[in-house]
């Protein structure tokens, strides 16, 4: 993994510091939109660490992101789990163990049929919820409650309260990020790179290469489960939706608009797709149309997405570091 | 079960399996020679059952519908090959993937825009609308006996052209080797072009031959995608025969399924999917890879 260049650290920073502080000067609305950007920039995280550092383009990611929602509405419902420190813990569990199953299947198989057996596992799931109804049918499950932060006995926070609930969303998110780094960064991220780049030789020299690619699957599906639990307790509400392959498709669109292999790029690319979003879906009923066109000159005309900007040089000027060595190389090249 | 049941039964997963082979062939046909995985091939079908049910509704005949359709979706197809695929020749799948997904967004919208949200029906042509009595119970609709030689025809056609003429040593040519090909002196880009339009072509008249039984209704294309997919993946990806045989088992499947095991109908195809994958992951007609 290559470091992440000084200047844009500082950008970072400071965008995660306005994070913090945005939701005191803004309408409930926007807060809420926020929340959403969140849950999709983690979501959208994890397949990064999928397409962006192994390689495997999933079309089915949806899969543990719906399954997520569904385990925390089940815990509800069905075990009367209503705390965050038991309801958070089992629903990543349950998207570990999905996540190993389906890799364990997956992959077998490699680069386009990887994409479709993705695709066909992740749609068997969402129709088993659209047909199930003890999981809701295609009305899908509500949430009695948010989950219960208590301690002790005292509620140390309250997650029905909105802003309190993009605070949790917001360390969910920089969890992530400092999790993915740290896997990345390790002897397990260096032997994820060797498979990147050229899987043949990293089996030459003694890597059971299938391991490593299966463990990150498992990886990255638990993040997508931390996503879908998130998302399904900021909606109160989990139903097919979540499960359909249009969210593996959005996610995979961020990823590539964002910039596949930074991990921050896909959060930049949930800003931008979810705003353009919600700005077209004010305009006109029909906005999937323009974010279809968006999704084109995307591929077309910037294939390595916002993090190819020059905005490490622009940071550099404004933070006055060497921001010449940007390394311009993507990340299957180093 | 009596034989009865199970003979129409078997007919309907037989007429089943001939359609989804006609989408299923022309989505290996466009991967095996253009090397494009095309998310959008789902979006022709609904475009040709959308196509027959309005032009059947303007001329009052099926038949003279799809004979307008026909010709109409082949030259979408050459659209869209020379506005969009045509530059992803050379690109990952993953941008592949991506293009065409935002096709589908594109091809759903426009759908809704020109036909709204409803679901259409489409009268079966008063020619074919008789039924087969096959015993004093059970009867066989003539429009799927139909359905199944129509398609029978388009394949067999499909499989005179591919190895009896120039046009199908071209494309044969062009999937081995396309280097070789335009060294000596073929447009490659022109056969591809048509290549694409003729697995549209080919996907619009399966949504056409099936808008009578399965009613025309939004997101229908996706379905049939994810369904050819899991065909051309148990077939093997880029084979022709594959894709036969991967529809005729996915067609007995999905019929039996729902007969045997109503509640888990919808789960049956892709639990058949996985078994064929963990004893071949290169389907059952695709060379190992290296």
């Amino acid at each position: 993994m290559r470091p992440i260049p000084r200047s844009l650290l500082g950008i970072l920073l400071v965008i995660v510091a306005l994070l913090a502080v945005f939701p005191q000067f803004v309408e409930r609305y926007y807060v809420q939109l926020a929340t959403k950007i969140i849950v999709m920039a983690i979501f959208a995280m994890s397949l990064d660490l999928l397409v962006g550092y192994t390689r495997l383009v999933s079309l089915g990611h949806a899969a543990f992101f719906g399954l997520a929602g569904y385990a925390l509405a089940v815990l509800q419902r069905d075990l009367g789990l209503v705390s965050l420190w038991t309801t958070l813990p089992l629903t990543l569990v349950v998207c570990a163990l999905a996540a190993l199953l389906v890799g364990a299947l997956a992959i077998r198989t490699s680069g386009i049929y990887f994409i479709m057996v993705t695709l066909a596992i992740a749609q068997m799931l969402y129709y088993f919820a659209n047909d199930t109804k003890a999981l809701g049918g295609s009305d899908g499950m509500f949430l009695a409650t948010k989950p219960t932060a208590e301690l002790f006995g005292v509620a140390i926070f309250d997650l029905k309260n909105r802003t309190t609930f993009y605070y949790f969303a917001l360390a969910a998110l920089v969890a992530s990020f400092l999790v993915a780094r740290m896997v990345l960064a390790s002897l397990f991220g260096r032997a994820i790179d060797a498979v990147r780049c050229n899987e043949p030789r990293a089996r030459a020299l003694g890597f059971t290469t299938w391991h490593y690619k299966l463990a990150m699957f498992t990886i990255a599906g638990t993040v997508a489960g931390l996503a879908g639990y998130v998302g399904a307790a900021q909606d109160g509400i989990v139903n097919p939706a979540f499960l359909s392959w249009h969210q593996s498709g959005q996610a995979l669109v961020i990823v590539i608009l964002g910039g596949m292999g930074t991990l921050y790029g896909p959060v930049a690319g949930a800003f931008v797709l979810i705003v353009l979003e919600d700005v077209a879906a004010g305009i006109t009923e029909h906005w999937l149309l323009f974010i279809g066109v968006f999704v084109i000159a995307v591929v077309l005309l910037l294939p390595r997405g916002i993090a190819s900007l020059p905005l490490g040089d622009f940071a550099g000027r404004l933070f006055g570091r060497g921001a010449r060595k940007r390394a311009a190389a993507e990340p299957g090249d180093d | 079960m009596d034989v009865s049941s199970f003979l129409v039964q078997s007919l309907n997963s037989v007429q089943y399996g001939f359609l989804l082979f006609l989408v299923a062939s022309g989505l290996t046909l466009i991967f095996g020679i253009l090397g494009v995985i095309n998310l959008a091939h789902g979006s022709f079908f609904m475009i040709g059952a959308y196509l027959a049910h309005w032009l059947a509704l303007k001329t009052g005949n099926l038949f003279v519908a799809i004979a307008l359709a026909l010709p109409l979706s082949f030259l979408l197809g050459l659209a869209v090959e020379r506005l969009a695929i045509g530059f992803l020749y050379a690109r990952d799948h993953l941008y592949q993937v991506l293009l065409t997904y935002g096709l589908i967004l594109i091809f759903n919208e426009l759908q809704r825009i020109l036909w709204g949200n409803d679901v259409h029906g489409v009268p079966v042509p008063a020619l074919l609308s008789a039924s087969i009595p096959l015993t004093e119970a059970q009867s066989y609709p003539l429009y799927r006996f139909f359905i199944s030689i129509a398609c029978i025809g388009v394949a067999a056609a499909m499989y005179l052209v591919i190895h009896r003429t120039k046009l199908g040593m071209l494309i044969r040519a062009g999937a081995a080797n396309r280097e070789m090909v335009e060294l000596l002196g073929f447009g490659v880009k022109r056969l591809y072009a048509l290549v694409f339009a003729l697995g549209a072509a080919l996907t619009a008249f399966a949504g056409m031959l099936s808008a009578p039984v399965n009613s025309v209704y939004p997101g229908m294309g996706e379905h049939i995608l994810i369904i050819s997919f899991v065909v051309v993946v148990i077939g093997g990806l880029g084979s022709i025969q594959g894709a036969f045989v991967g529809a005729m088992l996915i067609g007995f499947v999905d019929t039996f399924g729902k007969v045997f095991l109503p509640e888990a109908a919808s789960l049956s195809v892709y639990a058949f999917m996985a078994a064929v994958l963990l004893w071949r992951p290169q389907g059952l007609f695709g060379a190992r890879p290296a």
